[in-house]
């Protein structure tokens, strides 16, 4: 097997989750015959006749039909064509699959994939990144992966759960990302990853901000600074553990994240440290996220309104001499 | 005020190509026959409609409990009550089989009830005793048991309609046919975009949908010349491909026999219904509002007329059920009322620290394994 691209990991994952489980569908915009936006279902619909379903572009119908599907037994995945465009289902997602089974003792395992965070030229309404939301609501679970072998095993995850799943697919890793072979072997549900050990800093973060940070981690080891990056992989649950025990090797955190600040992922992750690993610090806990306008348009816009390897790579140094 | 009709679309359309196998007739060759028919209840059996009426003095006297219950602070939150609206809603609740999938909305406690909901179940639900299907965790009218084909409604109109789709096409995909799924709302649902998405929806995968809409003239407080414009709501049938009839919501045969064709059409494979019936809502839109915003002519008016009442008399007059049954029926259910409230008063309420507080099926409260 030549390499594989993170978005076919997706689409591979979904094809054995066809292959090997008669309870699964797909259902989402253009996901049949044309094979999706992104061709994460590209030739699906062919080989598992009747299994890979063109929606209408109703968001909030596609996932109530998933939960109802789910309801008696099914396992569906939903294709939103963007992250954005999944507030049009937001309703049924946070007051319908989230508190099904609180409410009623019936599971919902439905899984909506949403195509997250932000690419060059893609604007206000195609780029956004909405783990935080969803992952504020209980009953869900938010997975972020970041690797092209979290998104084959996470996803596969996602579908075995019997519980709602919102999967973050990072669009901007979608075609960088190359793995050699699909992995075996994954790390249990809900763990995070030391994705480079170190002993200075933590930075904890998440989808493609783990590679710009890894960069960041990579530029400061020429300064002699041993950088070590935590890559969340689920936001919900958030592996707290994992976190305060790098804290505990580093005593300094910087959370990275894509989203804007308020209330997100960093923010949670700084809360956690401060009140259950106060202790364990050295300097004030730090957080980098994007700027806290709209997402914009132009690359140069773009490429400031996000951290960045360089952005990251400056706020370390800062974290260091506090 | 009109009788049934039935108002089909203009042109069948073919059958979309989608691997959910379609629908094997179009909703344009509805079977039924009902255009221009006075209402006379054909089809509609003397036992069907005894059941109905039966079934619609359950839910009366089980909801004029249930106000007293609220009245006297026994139930916290709010109670929202059905009265004038028990035809309708009995008539499918009758019309569905075991193995169909039913999400009734706010004032349906008949047609839960002649789906197999209980008294027992109700009061427990809305005194939030640990026993009640709901265990304290929801409450009054959001309750149901999802795994057996009755939906727990949420509050935000219209959600229910896609997710009935849902449990009619996971059917499909089981091989099952003959089920049917069905939900009510009111009129001002109609005006939500889940309205109209899952309409839509089932009208693309043809499936085997009731939607009854219990048009009472008031959005809470709101008159339909502030909700839609359109003269007709049936007319909106239509615009989605699909069957629309109409039923006369205060009359009990009216209702039976018209969702009884639409249930039916459904059933063999015609494709989704929409079901509009004109009534009036006899209370507050719950029990705390006086409804003073209702005008009294519109209360005087035939269609403020009450369907209980119409039901017993039309039973009577057709010979069905004598008046010493009706006069019985009333004390059996009164006192099986009593009894059950007795009971349930005396049930345990949710203990706050026995309460596991995990929203999650498959993890522990803090999303471990």
């Amino acid at each position: 097997m030549s390499s594989i691209t993170y978005l076919e990991a997706i689409r591979l994952a979904q094809r054995k989750a066809l292959a090997d489980d008669p309870r699964v569908f797909l259902y989402g915009q253009d996901i049949g015959t044309f094979g999706g936006a992104f061709k994460a279902t590209k030739s699906l619909a062919k080989e598992f006749p009747g299994r890979v379903l063109d929606s209408p572009i109703s968001e909030d119908a596609m996932v109530g039909l998933a939960i109802g599907a789910a309801v008696e037994g099914m396992r569906p995945i939903v294709e939103m064509q963007f992250a954005d465009f999944s507030t049009c289902g937001f309703n049924q997602i946070v007051n319908q699959a989230a508190t099904l089974h609180y409410r009623t003792g019936t599971a919902c395992p439905i899984v909506v994939r949403l195509p997250s965070g932000g690419t060059p030229g893609s604007g206000p309404f195609h780029s956004q990144s909405m783990e935080a939301i969803y992952a504020h609501y209980p009953g869900l679970v938010v997975m972020t992966p970041a690797t092209v072998d979290d998104a084959y095993s996470m996803l596969l995850e996602a579908v075995a759960l019997d519980d709602p799943v919102i999967f973050c697919e990072h669009k901007f890793l979608y075609y960088h990302l190359k793995a050699e072979q699909l992995p075996d072997q994954a790390l249990p549900f809900g763990k995070a990853r030391i994705a480079r050990p170190g002993r200075d800093v933590t930075v904890v973060t998440h989808g493609a901000m783990l590679h710009e940070s890894l960069a960041a981690a990579e530029e400061l080891s020429s300064d002699g600074y041993d950088i070590e990056v935590v890559d969340l992989r689920t936001v919900r649950p958030l592996d707290t553990d994992t976190i305060l025990a790098s804290v505990a090797r580093t005593g300094r955190l910087l959370a990275v994240g894509e989203a804007w600040p308020w209330g997100g992922v960093t923010a949670e992750v700084v809360a956690r440290v401060a009140s259950e690993g106060f202790g364990l610090l050295d300097a004030p806990p730090q957080r980098l996220n994007a700027k806290e306008t709209p997402v914009p348009y132009h690359p140069a816009l773009w490429g400031t309104h996000r951290p960045t390897a360089g952005t990251i790579a400056s706020s370390l140094r800062h974290l260091l001499e506090l | 005020m009109s009788k049934g009709s039935v108002t089909s679309p203009r042109k069948a359309k073919e059958s979309p190509k989608t691997g959910i196998s379609p629908a094997s007739k179009t909703p344009g060759k509805s079977s039924s026959k009902s255009t221009g028919d006075t209402g006379t209840g054909a089809g509609v059996t003397r036992e069907l409609a005894r059941k109905g009426y039966r079934t619609m003095l359950e839910a009366r006297l089980l909801e004029e409990k249930l106000a007293a219950l609220y009245r006297s602070g026994k139930i916290v939150g709010g109670v929202f009550l059905g009265r004038g609206q028990e035809a309708l809603s009995v008539a499918l609740g009758l019309h569905l089989r075991r193995g169909d999938i039913y999400a009734p909305l706010i004032r349906d406690q008949a047609g839960r009830l002649a789906f197999g909901d209980t008294i027992l179940d109700t009061l427990r639900t809305y005194l939030g005793s640990i026993l009640g299907s709901m265990r304290g965790r929801d409450g009054n009218i959001h309750r149901g048991r999802p795994s057996e084909g009755y939906h727990a409604m949420i509050s935000h109109l219209g959600a229910m309609v896609s997710t009935v789709c849902g449990g009619l096409v996971a059917r499909r995909f089981r091989g099952e046919s003959g089920v049917v799924g069905a939900t009510c709302i009111g009129e001002g649902g109609t005006s939500t975009g889940s309205f109209h998405e899952g309409l839509n929806m089932a009208a693309v995968e043809k499936l085997p949908l009731v939607v009854v809409v219990a048009n009472n003239q008031f959005s809470y407080s709101t008159p339909n010349d502030r909700q839609f414009a359109c003269p007709d709501l049936t007319a909106r049938a239509a615009g989605y491909g699909i069957v629309g009839r109409r039923a006369v919501g205060n009359d009990l045969i009216d209702c039976l026999r018209v969702i009884g064709e639409a249930v039916a059409a459904a059933r063999s494979g015609e494709g989704p219904q929409l079901v509009v019936a004109d009534l009036l809502r006899l209370v507050g839109h719950g029990e705390h509002d006086d409804a003073s915003y209702i005008p009294e002519s519109l209360k005087k008016s035939e269609l403020g007329r009450d369907c209980l009442l119409l039901a017993r008399e039309s039973l009577i007059e057709k010979g069905w059920m004598t008046e010493e049954e009706a006069v019985a029926w009333r004390d059996a259910v009164a006192l099986e009322v009593e009894e059950t409230a007795s009971k349930v008063l005396r049930e345990p309420a949710p203990d706050p620290v026995d309460e596991d507080w995990n929203a999650f099926a498959s993890l522990g409260r803090e999303g471990e394994q």
